[in-house]
């Protein structure tokens, strides 16, 4: 079953338009990756997914309804939750809060504080701490897992490697796999195209916000990645 | 007169200011909304108590179980159909929004009510003092003292123990992020202004009481609220009831050395803080 299709998608910043046309679509349970270049538009393509810009109704389907014309909030209560590039937790509030934060969308599912705490248990440890004073790596286990205390059925991941080491990057790529476990449908936006294609089943390359290629990652062949990658 | 007198007097001032301040702090803290009409709905407030007390007779301590609930409405309206339009584009949209409230607010009450002084009356307790060793303090100046410290304790409460309070401060700290969490930011924000006004409709009911009141009476209200808020440093309610504080005891100290001085007084010391420590005395609010 498609979860999330995206039909001749554009959006615009202002005048300025970041994508033209982008078909893309997930299907139930799948992990796809969303890889490009810098402001190739995978970000933007989250944002348009998530409702953070306004795009026409139907050129978002999730589930078979159109949502393009949504607002955040109500496409979180849908079952889209977002984890943000650069994590983006709220500082005034300890870590703990930042978790409960998502459960303002009020769905119910597999996700609740405990089960998160076992997925991540430093947080349960740094819990009272504002979340300002976590690593990198754990405030991206706590934006990972604010995310799913809204129970979500697409999660959609903004480079969840960005400033992180390489052996915490692992760390957190291998917890994806309990999300994935709940039937959970991911889309990973990544510049790491590697880790991208190691977590993935299918990937979307974009191009100056075009899609310039769309392929299995099994046997993907690297010249053709790089070519749609670069543009050459 | 002496100096412990002086200090008495001019902190449960401060309450007064604090209690003022309260409304202007909150919805500058999570919505970044200057409200430049904060002291005429304090104004507002009270004429709609005396509305209240001519129709029902009540007492002005009464009217408040109906003026409470009207200006929260007011407030969640106020933020729901006008106001929310006017914060995506920047501080300037809301200023001129409220600028506009406050100018309709005052010309709309002197229409209704004329030029002239209204009071509330509550009777004995206006005047009411406790005695101690020749040292006299108002009955209704500690009332008023012991209502903001109550009010900002209850809102401290709110703030870091309830599911609301939590989605205030995410707000506050990152509008985007929480809509993208689930939150609907706009309704949040009409209850925020809601609760400010159950703050601002005490300030104004028993400003109602403790002095008179005509339709011009607002702006002067907005400064001293201002200036708390700026002493105490933004999004610190606690900072507010000192900076209230500050401004009232630095009113008594001026009113001492000679009484045309007491306004003057308060607002060279808001000076003097914005000279010495510009974000105020506890700066909470981050942007």
């Amino acid at each position: 079953m498609t979860l999330l299709r995206a039909q001749n998608l554009s959006a615009f910043y202002g005048d300025f338009q970041a994508l033209f046309d982008i078909n893309v679509s997930v299907e139930q349970g799948e992990t796809v990756a969303v890889i490009g270049a810098n402001g190739a538009g995978k970000t933007t393509f989250l944002r348009a997914v998530a409702g953070a810009l306004a795009t026409s109704p139907e050129s978002v389907m999730f589930d078979g309804q159109p949502i393009g014309h949504k607002t955040p909030h109500e496409i979180v209560r849908l079952g889209i939750a977002m984890v943000p590039e650069g994590r983006r937790l709220f500082p005034s509030l300890s870590v703990e809060e930042n978790l409960l934060l998502g459960t303002h969308s009020e769905r119910a599912g597999p996700w609740h504080l405990k089960r998160v705490y076992e997925l991540f248990p430093r947080l349960h440890e740094l819990r009272h701490l504002p979340a300002p004073s976590l690593s990198g790596g754990q405030q991206q286990m706590a934006a990972i897992g604010r995310a799913l205390m809204s129970n979500p059925r697409l999660l959609l991941c903004d480079e969840l490697s960005l400033g992180l080491a390489p052996v915490v990057i692992r760390d957190i790529y291998e917890c994806l796999g309990a999300v994935t476990a709940e039937g959970t449908t991911i889309v990973l936006v990544e510049q790491d195209i590697n880790r991208a294609l190691d977590a993935s089943s299918r990937f979307y390359c974009f191009q100056e916000g075009r899609l310039a290629l769309n392929a299995p990652t099994k046997n993907f062949d690297r010249a053709a990645i790089t070519a749609a990658y670069f543009g050459l | 007169m002496n100096w412990l007198n002086i200090l008495v007097q001019g902190g449960l001032l401060g309450g007064f200011y604090a209690l003022f301040a309260i409304g202007l702090s909150m919805s500058f803290g999570i919505m970044r909304l200057v409200n430049i009409a904060h002291g005429d709905l304090i104004v507002l407030s009270a004429y709609v108590a005396l509305v209240v007390t001519w129709y029902t007779g009540f007492d002005p301590f009464l009217s408040l179980a109906i003026v409470l609930p009207v200006m929260f409405g007011l407030g969640y309206a106020l933020q729901r159909g006008l106001l929310n339009q006017t914060l995506s584009g920047g501080l300037l949209p809301p200023l001129l929004v409220t600028f506009g409230i406050s100018i309709i607010i005052q010309n709309g009450l002197l229409q209704g009510f004329g030029a002239y002084d209204h009071r509330l009356k509550e009777g004995a307790i206006e005047t009411a003092s406790l005695q101690a060793d020749g040292f006299f303090v108002g009955v209704f100046p500690l009332l008023v003292f012991a209502v903001a410290v109550v009010g900002i304790a209850s809102l401290q409460l709110l703030f870091f123990r309830t599911r609301l309070g939590r989605a205030f401060r995410a707000v506050s700290d990152d509008a985007d992020t929480a809509e993208l969490m689930g939150i609907d930011n706009r309704k949040l924000y009409a209850l925020a202004l809601g609760i400010a006004m159950i703050f601002t409709a005490l300030a104004g009911v028993l400003f109602g009481i403790r002095t008179i009141f005509a339709p011009s009476s607002g702006p002067i209200r907005l400064i001293l609220a201002f200036e708390a808020v700026i002493i105490g440093g933004l999004g610190s309610m606690w900072g507010t009831l000192i900076g209230g504080m500050v401004l009232g005891i630095a009113q008594a100290i001026g009113a001492s050395l000679d009484p045309t001085w007491q306004i003057l007084a308060g607002h060279l010391a808001f000076l003097a803080i914005l000279i010495v420590r510009p974000s105020g005395l506890f700066p909470r609010t981050r942007d």
